[in-house]
C-alpha cells in the first residue's frame, strides 16, 4: 500500500511538471503571436494601392467563426469534466463534438482565404496582405495541428481507456485549446472588428 | 468505505463547480463578443471610442477567459510559478507591440516631415 502510495504520487508530480513545461511553452507562443500582431499593427495600412482590411473584411461571417470557436472551448471543457469523473463515452462524445466545432471553423476560414486569393490578391500583393495571412494563418495552422492532436488522443483514449497519462495529455491539450481560444479574440477585435470601424 | 464515499463526493462536486465555470465563461465571451460585433457593426459610438471599446471588451474577455478556462487546467500544486511565468510574459509582450508601436509612428512622424 505505501508503495503504491508512493507511486501514484511521484506520477503526480511528474506530469504537474508536464503540464507547467507545456504551460511555458504555450507562454512562448503567446510571444510569438504578440511580435506578428505588432506587425500588423505596423503594416496594415500599407495596402500598395489594393485592397486594405475594410475592403476584405465581412463581420457577420467572422461572428460566426468566433461564436463557433468558442462553443468548442465549452465543449472541450466538458470533455475534461467528464474525464474527472472516468466518464470514457461521454468523454469521446464532447471530443467529437468539439473536433466537428473546430474543423468547422477551419472550413470557414479557408473558404474566407480561398475567397480573397480567387480575387487575384495574395501573400505578396501588399505589406497589409503578407501581416493579415500570417497573423490569421499561423493561428489556423495551430488550430489544424490542435486537431490532428485531438484525432490522436481520441483514438489512446479508445485503445488505453482513462489513465493518468492520457488525462495529462487532454489537460496538455485543452490548455493548448483554451490559448487559441485567447488567440482568436484577439485576432476578432484587433484585425477584424476594428478593421471595418 | 466512508473515506473512499467522501472522495468520490468532492469529485462529483468540483466537476459540478467547474460545468458551471466553464458555462459561466462561455456565456460572458459570448455576451462579450457579441456587444463588441453590433457597437462596430451599428456604429453606435464616435470612431475613437469605438476602438476603445473594443479593445476593452476584447480586454475584459481574454480575463474572462483565462479565469474560467485555463485556471481550470493548470496544476494547483504550481500555482505560483504559472502565475510568475505569466507575468512575465505580459510584460514581455507589453514591452515588445508598445516599443515597437512607438518607435514606428514616431519614425513615420519624422521621415514624413
Amino acid at each position: 500500500m505505501t508503495t503504491d502510495t508512493l507511486a501514484h504520487h511521484h506520477h503526480h508530480d511528474s506530469s504537474s511538471k508536464v503540464i507547467f513545461g507545456f504551460w511555458i511553452f504555450i507562454l512562448t507562443d503567446f510571444i510569438v503571436f504578440a511580435t506578428l500582431f505588432a506587425a500588423y499593427a505596423v503594416l496594415h495600412n500599407n495596402t500598395y494601392g489594393g485592397l486594405g482590411i475594410k475592403d476584405i473584411v465581412d463581420l457577420p461571417y467572422v461572428l460566426g467563426q468566433s461564436l463557433i470557436f468558442l462553443t468548442s472551448s465549452l465543449s472541450y471543457g466538458l470533455a475534461v469534466v467528464a474525464l474527472k469523473k472516468g466518464e470514457l463515452k461521454r468523454v469521446m462524445q464532447w471530443l467529437v463534438v468539439t473536433f466537428i466545432l473546430g474543423l468547422t471553423f477551419v472550413g470557414l476560414e479557408y473558404t474566407e482565404f480561398a475567397k480573397i486569393v480567387q480575387n487575384g490578391h495574395s501573400w505578396q500583393s501588399s505589406a497589409f496582405f503578407s501581416s493579415f495571412f500570417t497573423l490569421v494563418g499561423l493561428h489556423g495552422v495551430h488550430v489544424v495541428i490542435g486537431l490532428l492532436w485531438m484525432a490522436i488522443v481520441m483514438i489512446q483514449l479508445t485503445m488505453q481507456k482513462i489513465t493518468p497519462t492520457m488525462q495529462t495529455r487532454l489537460a496538455c491539450l485543452g490548455l493548448f485549446w483554451d490559448f487559441l481560444n485567447i488567440i482568436w479574440v484577439f485576432i476578432f477585435s484587433i484585425v477584424y472588428l476594428m478593421g471595418a470601424i | 468505505m466512508s473515506n473512499q464515499h467522501n472522495v468520490a463526493h468532492s469529485e462529483h462536486e468540483t466537476g459540478h463547480t467547474k460545468t458551471k465555470l466553464y458555462a459561466t465563461g462561455f456565456i460572458v465571451s459570448a455576451l462579450l463578443t457579441l456587444a463588441a460585433y453590433f457597437l462596430v457593426d451599428k456604429q453606435l459610438l464616435s470612431t475613437c471610442a469605438l476602438y476603445i471599446a473594443v479593445g476593452a471588451l476584447a480586454f475584459i474577455q481574454a480575463v474572462t477567459q483565462v479565469f474560467c478556462f485555463v485556471r481550470s487546467n493548470t496544476s494547483k500544486e504550481d500555482g505560483r510559478w504559472n502565475v510568475l511565468a505569466f507575468l512575465f510574459t505580459i510584460g514581455v509582450i507589453i514591452i515588445l507591440v508598445g516599443g515597437s508601436l512607438w518607435i514606428m509612428y514616431n519614425l513615420n512622424y519624422n521621415m514624413g516631415r
